[in-house]
């Protein structure tokens, strides 16, 4: 059993002159599972994942990567490791698709031939094959298809750690959906350890192994999914009255969501 | 319109000479004002309390009639008195404002998650600011880049006050003289010269432009 691959000890942010976001906060994610957390808007999610990152460090604790404090890591290098999936998915406009999707690995001085057959690689991973489309600017794909390079472009030197915030927003439900089920299948052959941040419960049901609940910068709940869905917590229970009819959704991704909720949690 | 031909005929290896000379000093001034401006406006965007008073200082420069500037430079040893240094001084003060401005607007005027994702892909400031920043603030900084070539082949124009051997020479000789070809012939070449290379440029930002 390896230790945990991130590891949040009693770590507290605030901004410059801002109530904190996270009050002694402790979290561990083991190596390989996926943790989704949820939250309102404002609960310090996107603070959460940029301290793992170092784009943040702790007002007073530790966040440690591989068992190693961010404070004693090379920020260049932990960010190679973490891939960073974002909100807003950050494409770079005035790069092509496959420019984009090659930035780190031509950071990390890969030769040429290498990038090339990377890139194809990872275009063909998130269902995005062909030259036509790697040849793109990014404006002109569609959402779903952003995000789809946005994901591409976080597992370009294949990290082990991947960080993704709201990583699926702002898409219409079908396309979200597929992007949910492209997801799974993506992390069973990866095995990566992810973090996502959401304020979706859905969304979290749909991606994670387990759920933990944001609320005033602490941990409410950190637990499987089905466990979660039972809470008898009334916080933990406004973000699951949040969630659209569930029915719907499940069907509508494949995966028998139903099933989970009641305790059968099947792992994809 | 037969009588202009026919005086650019006869004069043309003086106003080739001219219009070459005015060439010189427009293209030698903005290179040095880009390669002082953008610098410059790279600097002042991290540090917003330097950008105010600098482009204050700048924009004061702007306001002196390009005339009186020569004049002041007259006495200054060194980078004025007459001739082309000090109109080629002149030129780069006033080159320099567009573009320290449109650096800073080009710099400030890009998206926060896209430094954000360059900086968690791992990147160096330095390599920030090569492989996205500059790129994406560069169609905003050659319009800068434009104005300011405009700004200068009008100032040139009136360098030739000082001495400066450029198209402006035979209008103000002509002024002077009371001989309106030379004062005409001077102004259509200026005007023609300033009107091809606001194309060029247009073409230039529009090529620019799918990229960024």
């Amino acid at each position: 059993m390896p230790g945990p691959a991130i590891e949040f000890r009693g770590v507290s942010f605030a901004r410059p002159g801002r109530p904190r976001v996270l009050d002694h906060f402790s979290l561990t994610v083991a190596s390989g599972e996926v943790l989704a957390l949820v939250g309102r808007s404002g609960a310090g999610k996107s603070t959460l994942l940029k301290l793992v990152n170092r784009l943040l460090l702790p007002d007073e604790g530790a966040v440690f990567v591989e068992d190693r404090d961010t404070r004693e890591w090379e920020p260049i290098a932990l960010r190679r490791n973490v891939g960073y999936v974002m909100q807003d998915v950050g494409l770079f406009p005035h790069m092509s698709v496959a420019d984009n999707v090659a930035v780190v690995p031509r950071l990390a001085g890969w030769s040429a031939e290498r990038i090339v057959s990377r890139v194809r690689e990872l275009l063909e991973l998130v269902g995005l094959p062909g030259e036509e489309l790697a040849s793109r600017w990014p404006d002109e794909l569609s959402g779903g298809q952003r995000k789809r390079v946005g994901v591409a472009r976080a597992l370009a030197v294949d990290p082990p750690v991947l960080l993704m915030d709201e990583p699926f927003g702002a898409l219409d439900p079908l396309t979200r959906a597929e992007l949910h089920a492209e997801f799974r299948r993506i992390q069973s052959r990866l095995h990566k350890t992810v973090i996502i941040v959401t304020h979706d419960m859905g969304e979290a049901f749909a991606l994670a192994d387990r759920v933990g609940v944001l609320d005033d910068g602490a941990l409410i709940a950190n637990d499987s999914a089905s466990a979660v869905a039972q809470s008898t917590d009334p916080r933990v229970r406004r973000l699951l009255d949040a969630v659209p009819v569930i029915p719907t959704s499940a069907s509508l991704s494949g995966t028998p969501r139903s099933a989970s909720l009641s305790g059968e949690r099947s792992t994809p | 319109m037969t009588r202009l031909f026919s005086f650019w005929l006869s004069h043309r290896a003086e106003l080739a000479n001219l219009f070459g000379q005015h060439v010189l000093l427009v293209a030698g001034s903005t290179m040095i004002a880009v390669a002082l401006g953008v610098p410059l406006g790279i600097f002042s965007a991290r540090r917003p309390r330097l950008a105010s008073p600098l482009m204050a200082v700048a924009s004061i420069v702007q306001t002196v009639p390009s005339l009186a500037m020569f004049g002041f430079l007259l006495p200054v040893p060194f980078i004025g008195g007459v001739g082309a240094r000090a109109a080629l001084v002149v030129l780069i003060l006033y080159g320099l404002l567009p573009i320290v401005r449109t650096t800073i607007a080009g710099l400030r005027g890009i998206d926060p998650s896209i430094r954000e994702a360059g900086v968690a892909m791992g990147m160096t400031p330095r390599q920030l600011l090569r492989q996205v920043e500059l790129p994406l603030a560069a169609p905003v900084i050659l319009a800068g880049v434009r104005v300011s070539v405009t700004i200068g082949i009008g100032t040139a124009t009136i360098g030739s006050t000082v001495g400066a051997l450029t198209l402006g020479t035979p209008i103000f000789d002509g002024l002077a003289g009371n001989k309106i070809p030379y004062v005409v012939q001077g102004a259509v070449l200026v005007a023609l010269f300033a009107i091809l290379t606001d194309l060029i440029f247009a073409g230039l930002e529009r090529r620019l432009r799918p990229a960024g």
